[in-house]
């Protein structure tokens, strides 16, 4: 029984050291957002609170403490403060199975995969659920797009991700890191370049990130599932939405640029160079690569329309990650060099 | 063994709880919310039976995917609670007099002794759920699993036809032609005279 | 894990059906509109190579493969033969109909032939998950079908009805199964039986009360009664051509479905059952026949006799000898090549946007189109089980061998309800021949396939009237 407890206890120390980064890597996601989108359009971004404006998201996070928490009449009170919980939770969940370093993983399950398949699914529920308990009809639409879009999306990540099984042989995600060893061009993004592609179109619907940001369509539909929240609600929500981007990039670089492996192991000179720097430092300079081309994305492109978001799913990303699954098949069962020896 | 006892005691009274309220609550949205929590409940009772294939997948495909378009469909339902309930209670006697004769004769038959029972033997540590299950889906069952294939595309094939009968009024955009569309087929340059 | 390949070879008109299938549904996608009825000819040409597939691989013996799941015996073959035809027969029937009615043609051949698959399946499984699978993939798109005409409100009637009904049916037929699981531990038909029978299982409760599950499953595919409410139904609001398919060739694969189940894995507690399917034979009998004579509608009144002619065949059940399983199967061939003809004649006769299903409709039919006033009267005859149609020989082969099985009381209640039957049958061949039609004009059928299919289907009560040995052998040698 005390034994039960010190791991408990344990297991708890080790969430919170998970969770404290991630959070603050939150809230200075939002001020990088805004710095480099404003550089892209030449302008200078958020510069008043503190040097370089670091203290933006801060001042940001208190003013949206201190205000007023509206209810809409004739909403469902619970579901109305459920639903951003509901969106927050999952997106932190999926962290306990992420490995950071080679011994550093919270939880080293065996179908990792599957439970972040589980976890990046419900986090639809909080949009969906915000969106009805809201009683607006803004807010309604923005639920119903954001769950066609996520439920479309979702088959074609799973494909993307049967690939990555089948070319590691374990749903361990540590076991499919270590399938990726031997140097950068060991990484799976070579050989299942399309999954690839496929997995982080996806991975950007599924965040509701633009150009696929159908949910929020400020233009259409005011600020979607959201628009009647104000206060911490709101302020949750934001945090999802970045906590989300953070763990999809972070899986990209797991499942396709070998997570927290050395893009040097294998060169000659560069493998000894490098070879002091700590697996969790790659890990992270992968993930930001990702997290910049979110921004990268905001700042370019428009909002696609409903029907071509549909279509792009359905039509044009599932087909891909059909025939490449079998592509794969046959590479696997060739033994094509040097990725399936 | 404790802590794993009242795991179980916790989830499946809540598991219990949840599937009456799915019955009993009025709205029909809270109705699948609930649903949606029973299958919560249920994947970790799976859980604690080491099926954590199972119990992902089921919260994958029917959490993630199954309930959240059945949450759509009921969402955009309007439906008029008021005459629900008054009907609802007309059947209320029959009703239970039907459950509680059922429930009694289940549970006098589904008694553990009508089973042959098994002893339950804990999963060693390098086993893998995902890999056991994929050798007998693909080789013992490969007959039925492939026949459950053939079900649902039968059933895509029947659900398209009936929704997809091509409406003349419907206002359709054709892809094809919009991607081919260069600034010639929007723009007209027109030269005119100026003004003196 | 060593892992041994199945034997394929049973299951190759299976296997032929579900890939020219897909055939089907992607040509109708790519073909040029030149030609036109592509997908029907392909449809064709898939149930002929399925017939002659399964002529051609006839198990004498029976084969079980797929680690237990499918078994290829005789009443298998035997089945599937008669699936196929019949299907066959449907399509000819249907062709112009859906064409008339403006129903979306490609999906309709697609998923007649999903449907034609799960029959076969269903016939051949014997493994529980095979019936519950087979069983689906028969009624699904089914529901589909019967719903095809969406401004029709009858029609969706009907689909919801059946919908609801038959997944409830499903759910209790899969509750029932997983008793059975529970108390054998096993799901192979065989392994099940065997478990049944012996002696530690005997009484146990758990397999009674599988039973009841299963048994109430098989009789709501059936359509017997108490469990027949959908029947009348889903045959009036059902398009006359799904109607003809659920009245033929869906009931052979119910046939099927209770050679698995009833036959096969409760061979053993028939004692117990046998009193149960008396209760419903006599209902069904009872009630079909009765309540088929204040019926106007013609589909409503075939709709009530096809649960008065699943209470003759229960009879064959009841007996519970081979020859009596063996004249229950008989009697379902001779009733589905009946069911085929009433059901096709209906869907010739009907005309574009114009249904023929009153039996009002088919007054002066002789002097309009004495052919097919012929041919209505021979199925007629057939179904009232006069001589020497087959329907005479059927009933009497049901009855034979419920008095061998010393249930004389039985075989003379079913005479009477027999006797009672006659009279809605020969009231519509009295409608076709001495009433006088509102509209004199003559009815012309165009198409000679159509035309000599019909002829073939309903010449064929009469021959199979006089010289039934063959058949009736064949399906005795199914249960030796």
């Amino acid at each position: 029984m005390f034994d039960a407890i010190i791991a408990l206890v344990w297991i708890v120390i080790k969430i919170v050291i998970i969770l404290v980064p991630l959070l603050i890597a939150v809230a200075y996601l939002t001020y990088a957002e805004r710095k480099v989108i404003g550089y892209m359009q030449c302008r200078v971004g958020p510069n008043r609170v503190g040097i370089f404006g670091l203290g933006q998201p801060i001042a940001d996070a208190v003013k949206l403490f201190l205000k007023e928490t509206i209810d809409p009449t004739a909403a469902n009170k619970f579901l109305f403060m459920l639903a951003p919980v509901l969106s927050l939770m999952p997106a932190l969940a999926a962290w306990a199975v992420i490995p950071f370093n080679n011994s550093w993983v919270l939880a080293n399950v065996n179908a990792g995969v599957l439970y972040l398949l589980a976890m990046t699914s419900i986090g639809v529920y909080g949009i969906l659920i915000a969106g009805w308990a809201s009683n607006s009809k803004y807010a309604f639409l923005g639920a119903l797009r954001s769950a066609a879009q996520v439920v479309s999306y979702e088959i074609a990540m799973g494909f993307a991700l049967v690939g990555v099984l089948m070319a590691a042989g374990s749903a361990n995600l540590q076991t499919i890191i270590h399938s990726q060893q031997g140097g950068i061009w060991h990484w799976f993004f070579i050989p299942l370049f399309p999954l690839f592609l496929v997995y982080w179109i996806s991975g950007v619907a599924e965040t509701n990130r633009l150009p696929f940001d159908m949910a929020e369509g400020e233009s259409e539909i005011v600020a979607g599932f959201h628009v009647e929240y104000s206060g911490m609600g709101f302020a949750v929500f934001f945090l999802a939405e970045y906590a989300n981007m953070i763990l999809i990039s972070a899986l990209v670089s797991i499942f396709f640029l070998g997570g927290w492996l050395s893009p040097f192991d294998g060169i000659p000179y560069l493998s000894n160079l490098f070879a002091w720097v700590p697996g969790i430092i790659w890990f992270i300079a992968k993930t930001f690569i990702f997290l910049l081309l979110f921004l990268w994305l905001r700042a370019t492109f428009p909002r696609y329309r409903y029907d071509q978001i549909m279509r792009l799913g359905w039509k044009v990303l599932i087909p891909v990650t059909i025939v490449w699954i079998f592509v794969v098949g046959f590479a696997i069962e060739f033994h094509l060099s040097p990725w399936f020896n | 063994m404790l802590i794993e006892q009242i795991v179980f005691i916790a989830f499946s009274l809540m598991l219990i709880f949840a599937a009456i309220m799915v019955v009993c609550s009025k709205n029909a949205v809270t109705s699948a919310l609930y649903l949606v929590y029973a299958f919560f409940n249920s994947a970790v009772l799976w859980m604690l039976m080491q099926a954590e294939f199972l119990s992902l997948v089921l919260i994958f495909v029917y959490v993630g995917a199954v309930m959240t378009l059945f949450l759509f469909v009921v969402m955009m339902l309007n439906i008029n609670i008021e005459n629900l309930r008054r009907s609802r209670m007309k059947y209320l006697p029959i009703g239970i007099l039907m459950t509680a004769l059922i429930v009694g004769i289940v549970i006098y038959v589904v008694m553990p002794e009508h089973y042959i029972s098994l002893t339950p033997v804990k999963a060693t540590e390098h086993y893998s759920n995902i890999s056991s299950l994929g050798m007998v889906l693909y080789t013992h069952y490969l007959y039925p699993f492939e026949l459950a294939a053939v079900l649902l595309l039968a059933a895509i094939i029947g659900a398209i036809s009936l929704t997809h009968v091509g409406n003349p009024k419907r206002k359709v955009q054709n892809i094809n032609k919009q991607i081919q569309a260069n600034k010639q087929s929007r723009l007209r340059i027109i030269k005119m005279p100026s003004e003196k | 894990m060593t892992f041994q390949l199945p034997n394929f070879i049973p299951a190759i008109p299976e296997m032929f059906l579900f890939v020219m299938t897909m055939l089907v549904l992607l040509v109708e996608l790519f073909h040029s509109p030149r030609f036109k009825n592509l997908g029907y000819y392909l449809a064709q040409l898939t149930l002929l190579g399925a017939l002659i597939l399964t002529i051609k691989f006839y198990a004498f013996q029976s084969v079980v493969t797929f680690h237990g799941s499918y078994i290829l015996d005789h009443a298998a073959c035997l089945l599937k033969i008669f699936i196929f035809a019949s299907s066959f027969f449907v399509l000819i029937y249907t062709k112009d109909y859906i064409k008339e009615n403006h129903l979306p043609q490609t999906e309709y051949y697609v998923l007649t032939l999903l449907i034609v698959l799960g029959m076969s399946v269903l016939v051949s499984a014997y493994s529980m998950i095979t019936v519950y699978l087979g069983l689906e993939l028969l009624s699904l798109p089914l529901y589909a079908m019967i719903a095809f005409k969406r401004d029709s409100g009858l029609c969706a009637e009907a689909a919801m009805k059946y919908f609801i009904m038959g997944a409830v049916a499903s759910g209790i037929l899969l509750y029932g199964i997983s008793m059975l699981y529970g108390a054998t531990q096993s799901l192979v038909i065989s392994a099940v039986a065997e478990k049944i029978a012996s002696a530690s299982l005997a009484n146990n409760l758990l397999i009674t009360f599988g039973l009841v599950f299963v048994f109430a499953g098989v009789m709501f595919k059936l359509g017997a009664v108490p469990f027949h409410m959908w029947v009348p139904d889903v045959y009036q609001g059902s398009p006359n051509a799904v109607t003809l398919f659920i009245a033929s060739a869906t009931k052979l694969a119910a046939f099927g479905l209770t050679v698995r189940l009833l036959i096969d894995t409760f061979h053993v507690l028939h004692p117990i059952w046998q009193h149960v399917a008396m209760v419903i034979a006599i209902l069904s009998m009872g009630i079909g026949n009765f309540v088929a004579i204040i019926q106007t509608n013609f589909k409503r009144m075939l709709a009530y006799s096809s649960i008065a002619h699943m209470g003759y065949l229960l009879l064959g059940l009841i007996a519970g000898t081979e020859a009596g399983y063996g004249a229950a199967m008989f009697y379902m061939v001779i009733y589905v090549i009946m069911s085929l003809g009433a059901f096709g004649l209906l869907v010739i006769l009907s005309r574009s946007g114009y249904e023929v299903e009153n039996i009002s409709d088919l007054k002066g039919l002789h002097t309009r189109n004495p052919w097919l006033a012929f041919l209505m009267l021979l199925v007629m005859f057939s179904m009232a089980g006069i001589p020497p149609s087959a329907g005479f020989f059927a009933k009497i082969s049901v009855l034979e061998a419920l008095v061998s099985a010393h249930l004389v009381w039985l075989a003379a209640l079913a005479l009477i309800f027999a006797i009672i039957g006659v009279y809605y049958y020969i009231r519509v061949v009295k409608t076709m021949y001495f009433d006088t039609a509102e509209d004199e004009s003559k009815i012309v059928i165009y198409g000679v396939g159509k035309q000599v299919a019909i002829s073939v289907n309903c010449l064929s009560v009469l021959a199979l009237g006089i010289l039934p040995t063959g058949l009736f052998n064949l399906c005795i040698l199914a249960f030796k």
